[in-house]
């Protein structure tokens, strides 16, 4: 019945949550929709189809089917979008919380750092590690992560400051509780909420970024299908099979669209005060 | 903005950029890629292992880490970027030859966003809720969801490949070699900076000389326009500078779509090419160009404000 009552009052939520959910299981269970067709799988003969019965997207210049690519490539840009959200997400809040929580040097420092990275444009540095690191879609994340984990800190730490001289932190301390559990049971829940609505959001942003990166061929390598890099495979036959490029981008597209959506609505469930 | 103020933020921007340099220069000391090794892959020629030796100490590449930095700081002083590995030229000059192109689509992108989003918001203000309002909120969510990079493909398959208006590539930097990558690049700032202006000028409207001067019978478009637009200005005048910020980080991969010459897609091809002093001084270049363009931002609040203004004489 409450679960009823919720999906009522939150129609909205509900539809993009199911749409998400069918995403993933899209990616998860990539081989049943596909028919088992490889995505590596080359017939020469049938390079640069257009879309047709047999292969609704099209094929590339190797043959292979763009639509069994495009569907295994939602595994590649959901794996990597969600481990860039939640190692931010875990990195920002911990350096957040206890710089929010010792101040002192240790605030300094996490803080400086901080203030570093958002004092110059992101994307150039993250173009720079990934592409010095070497191409791959494991150094896309890292680097992304580096650039974008401040956000979190500075959500986190604020959150901190604003409870960390209430009476119950102050009694918790009095009568010894110790730090790490005053740290786990009162600072970090109290974060949480805002950052989850701010990871969400991000999801969809994330995604377009590490397309980018493997765009410009500094983040997932061939023969491995990424949506990014698929397109950038499409480039130089813009002109004989624009489907190469068109497809993987429109995945990109309806994905992040149904992320972004997701964040927004999300935030309008958890945020009851913005009202 | 006091004389002390802005000494604190110069000194800021001095710290920040040492720290972002060596940070590069940390990575790529770290980082797997031979210089060397893809320097004479690149010349065609397979060289002995003495050879590549001789040539690491030629370069210099041996010295602990913190030698080889502050060699290339004190260099970077006396304005010397070092020569790149790849172009053997000096680094100075192929991103100074670049600069131009690169911000000369970065200003026009910026001017072709505000000409959209400026009017786009201001409706959506005056109309809201209504379904002016909806519909354009529609359309600037998609604008945002979209890679800029599909955006310029799709472009380039429309304009170049279809109707064959435009050219496919840019070389040549003139007018109409510019249109589309500013198209592109435009496109997903003004969807972004739309809803910025949207939320500037509803804060505006809810002030009370808006309803003060409406009892007064001024007209609305006056209010908009003499009153209500000019005090929305502040913070969109730092929006602007900083996306600024993800417009240079943009750039490279619309200037690498359109084969722009600009400094995006030579730092591109530098990072490809393992090319380091061109990756350092082109992210040196790019992140002073940020923190003084975010300064003149600041700094322009003196003329824009004039609140700003007097305070700064009483004192």
């Amino acid at each position: 019945m409450r679960f009823k009552n919720f999906v009522k009052k939150n129609k909205s939520f509900c539809f993009l949550a199911v749409l998400a959910l069918l995403i993933i299981l899209a990616a998860v269970f990539a081989p049943l929709i596909t028919g088992g067709a490889d995505p590596a799988a080359s017939v020469l003969k049938d390079a640069l189809k257009a879309p047709g019965r047999e292969h609704i997207f099209g094929t590339d210049k190797l043959g292979r089917d763009i639509f069994t690519r495009v569907i295994y490539g939602a595994r590649t840009s959901l794996a990597a979008a969600f481990s860039v959200v939640i190692i931010i997400f875990v990195l920002g809040t911990v350096l957040g919380v206890l710089a929010g929580y010792f101040g002192g040097w240790v605030d300094t420092i996490i803080m400086r750092i901080a203030d570093m990275m958002v004092s110059f444009p992101g994307m150039v540095f993250a173009m720079a590690i990934a592409g010095i690191l070497g191409a791959s879609i494991k150094n896309a994340v890292i680097a992304v992560a580096l650039v974008s984990w401040t956000k979190y800190a500075r959500l986190a730490r604020s959150l901190v400051l604003k409870i960390r001289n209430r009476d119950y932190v102050a009694a918790a301390v009095v009568t010894g509780s110790r730090t790490p559990y005053i740290l786990a049971k009162y600072m970090v829940p109290n974060t949480i909420p805002t950052l989850v609505i701010t990871a969400a959001t991000d999801i969809g942003g994330m995604m377009l970024e590490l397309a980018g990166l493997s765009f410009l061929g500094f983040g997932a390598k061939a023969p491995n299908p990424e949506w990014g890099l698929m397109l950038n495979e499409g480039r130089p036959y813009i002109q004989s099979a624009p489907w190469m490029m068109i497809c993987p981008g429109a995945a990109i597209f309806v994905v992040v669209v149904v992320f972004n959506l997701l964040g927004d609505a999300l935030r309008d469930v958890l945020d009851v005060r913005d009202e | 903005m006091s004389a002390k103020q802005l000494g604190k933020r110069l000194l800021q921007i001095v710290l920040v950029a040492l720290g972002i340099s060596f940070l590069t220069f940390l990575i790529t000391y770290l980082a797997p890629g031979d210089p060397v090794r893809t320097m004479f892959a690149a010349a065609g020629t397979m060289p002995s292992e003495e050879l590549i030796q001789e040539t690491r100490e030629a370069m210099g590449l041996n010295r602990p880490v913190l030698v080889q930095y502050l060699s290339w700081l004190r260099g970077c002083l006396k304005g010397d970027f070092g020569t790149s590995y790849a172009y053997h030229r000096p680094v100075a000059g192929l991103l100074l030859d670049r600069l131009w192109p690169t911000l000369k689509l970065s200003l026009s992108s910026m001017c072709l966003m505000l000409l959209v989003a400026v009017p786009i918001g201001m409706a959506q203000a005056t109309h809201k809720n209504s379904f002016v309002d909806y519909a354009l909120r529609g359309l600037t969510f998609f604008g945002v969801s979209m890679p800029n990079f599909w955006v310029g493909l799709l472009l380039m398959l429309v304009f170049c490949v279809r109707l064959q208006l435009l050219p496919v590539a840019s070389f040549g930097g003139d007018f109409k070699s510019l249109i589309l990558p500013s198209v592109t690049l435009a496109f997903a700032m003004s969807a972004k900076y739309t809803r910025q202006v949207r939320t500037a000028i509803l804060e505006e409207l809810n002030q009370d000389y808006v309803t003060g001067a409406r009892a007064r019978g001024v007209k609305e478009w006056q209010i908009l326009w003499g009153n209500v637009f000019p005090n929305a200005l502040l913070p969109l005048i730092t929006m602007l500078g900083l996306s600024l910020g993800s417009l240079l980080g943009g750039t490279a991969v619309v200037e690498v779509i359109f084969s722009y010459p600009g400094m995006g897609s030579l730092a591109v091809s530098a990072i490809t090419a393992y090319d380091y002093p061109l990756i350092q001084g082109y992210v040196l270049w790019i992140s002073l160009i940020y923190m003084l363009v975010n300064l003149a931002v600041d700094l322009s609040y003196n003329y824009v404000d004039p609140r700003m203004r007097e305070k700064r004489q009483r004192i």
